[in-house]
């Protein structure tokens, strides 16, 4: 299997708090990769440090080396605007823009970066929206706010918005804790397909979850990476007592 | 028991004093309204809306060039405080961390207090003595230094109330900060950011002391910016002050079209802010 991204000896810290401490991952290619732990465990942390959203929150930094097809995102000649649309995010909160219409913010990423072709955008918000089965309910509706539909909708909107800019990888932060179990559901069974053509990395508080949706799985603590192996395996056999008591439930 | 009784009566007292507080708050207002109209509405007429001053003593004749002198003032002074105030209100929220933030906030909020005479006397000394002339320009300037603050702290106000998800989720698509700031969550502030604009706007409509030493007025029609113009504020002040009954009565209506026109931009931008959220 080839790796998408390699994390070398990858620090973040907020301040003088060091919440993300040498972590060293593969995470293949077109696989879905769950990152599991207890709340403050630096999950959320590590993965905005794969496109590089942590440091736009003031005061923080990043140590070490994070290569996406053999190159270090953090090189001096990386634009992180340009890789913020080869490494998309989905959000745990749905924010679809409130001013903007649904065929809007499905385009918004293309238009704000200069692409302005009606055919090219019709097309690529017709796709986009099919990918996040999310057409067949809005297509009569493209121009209605982002805001008129349901919390689950809105997600799978927010995942078309995200796949409409062509990433190869796409981040999910706790995509569902804001969801009902239907909607939890429809966004699991979205995952399932695009892990076919994209490479999924999800933060997950729901163990579940994970085992449902990721064929690999990290296990976080305290700002470490405690385990990382085939799901199946973290599941059915922990090989750290840690991950055994957290997955069992005993803490967390 | 007792105690229960107790309570519903102050219970009812109280709330008795805030509905009569409410009412209380609200009697300047309907008392100088129904004055303003009952003197001002028998001098409004065609001629009013559309004929010069005539000389002291004439009768008739109305204020057209001065309603126009306040529109084209007002539209002036909007052109270069709005873009200034958005701006420096986007600064504010998006970009400023450190100390020169808090100095343009407390500045800002200084100048909001700074009686608008002052102002008036800055803009007469730092324009209107250099170029050796009372002009539309020179009031313009005055006014738009008065609508700065407003327009700033609201515009502020307002893109701090947008969530700071939609930053994420907007830099997370690859939209670089710039659009991100002004494509995205100025778009999401604007019902906020309007409502400022509009009121700073309905502040200086009725403004007169800063006008006093700047546009000065006119009793003809416009004569280009660098010449003095006509203002309704300041038509119904030299109105009001004149010895002439027939003027002082064209005071009033005046006063009556001011109010009506500030009234009608405060209901413009309650309603743009109400269909926007």
């Amino acid at each position: 299997m080839k790796n998408t991204i390699i994390t070398n000896n990858l620090n973040a810290y907020f301040g003088k708090t060091h919440a993300v401490k040498d972590i060293n991952m593969k995470i293949g290619e077109r696989v879905a990769t769950a990152i599991i732990g207890p709340s403050g465990c630096g999950k959320s942390t590590f993965i905005r440090c794969l496109n590089r959203m942590h440091e736009v929150i003031p005061g923080t930094s990043v140590r070490g080396d994070v290569l996406l097809d053999g190159k270090n995102i953090y090189d001096g000649d990386v634009d992180p605007i340009e890789l913020r649309q080869k490494v998309g995010m989905v959000f745990q909160k749905p924010t679809p823009f409130p001013t903007l219409s649904i065929y809007e913010n499905v385009s918004v990423g293309l238009k704000l970066n200069g692409i302005n072709k009606k055919s090219y955008l019709d097309e690529i918000v017709e796709e986009s929206l099919k990918k996040a089965a999310l057409w067949d309910e809005v297509k009569d509706k493209l121009k209605a706010s982002g805001m008129s539909l349901s919390g689950g909708q809105q997600q799978r909107l927010c995942i078309a918005r995200a796949l409409a800019v062509k990433p190869e990888v796409i981040l999910f932060d706790e995509p569902c804790s804001a969801l009902d179990p239907i909607s939890t559901t429809k966004i699991e069974e979205l995952i399932q397909q695009l892990k076919q053509n994209y490479t999924i990395v999800i933060v997950t508080h729901n163990m579940q979850q994970a085992a449902r949706v990721s064929d690999w799985t990290a296990f976080f603590l305290l700002g470490e990476l405690i385990e990382f192996g085939k799901t199946q395996e973290i599941f059915t056999n922990p090989k750290d007592k840690r991950t055994e008591a957290y997955i069992t439930g005993r803490f967390g | 028991m007792n105690n229960y009784l107790r309570r519903k009566i102050t219970d009812k007292l109280m709330r008795a004093l805030t509905v009569f507080c409410a009412i209380f708050v609200l009697l300047p207002l309907i008392s100088i309204f129904v004055y303003v109209i009952s003197k001002g509405i028998t001098s409004i007429n065609i001629d009013f809306f559309t004929q010069l001053p005539k000389p002291a003593g004439e009768p008739g004749g109305g204020m057209a060039n001065a309603i126009i002198g306040s529109l084209i003032l007002t539209g002036m002074a909007s052109l270069w405080a709005i873009p200034a105030g958005v701006l420096g209100g986007v600064y504010l929220s998006e970009f400023s961390t450190n100390k020169l933030g808090t100095l343009i906030r407390f500045s800002a909020d200084v100048l909001s207090g700074v009686p608008s005479i002052v102002i008036g006397i800055f803009a007469y000394s730092v324009w209107v003595r250099p170029m050796k002339s009372f002009s539309a320009l020179s009031g313009a300037f005055a006014l738009g230094i008065i609508m700065i603050p407003t327009i700033m702290r609201t515009t502020e106000e307002a893109i701090r109330m947008v969530p700071h998800d939609l930053r994420e989720a907007s830099l997370a698509l690859g939209i670089n900060r710039f659009k991100t700031t002004i494509r995205i969550i100025l778009k999401t502030a604007m019902p906020g950011t309007i409502t400022g604009v509009m009121l700073s706007i309905a502040r200086i409509f009725g403004e007169t002391a800063p006008l006093l030493f700047t546009a000065f007025g006119n009793r003809f029609w416009h004569q280009g910016m660098t010449q003095p113009i006509a203002a309704l504020p300041l038509q119904i002040f030299v109105y009001a002050i004149s010895p002439f009954e027939d003027w002082q009565r064209q005071a009033w209506a005046g006063a009556l079209v001011l109010i009506g026109l500030t009234f009608v931009i405060s209901l413009t931008s309650r309603l743009v802010t109400k269909r926007k959220i």
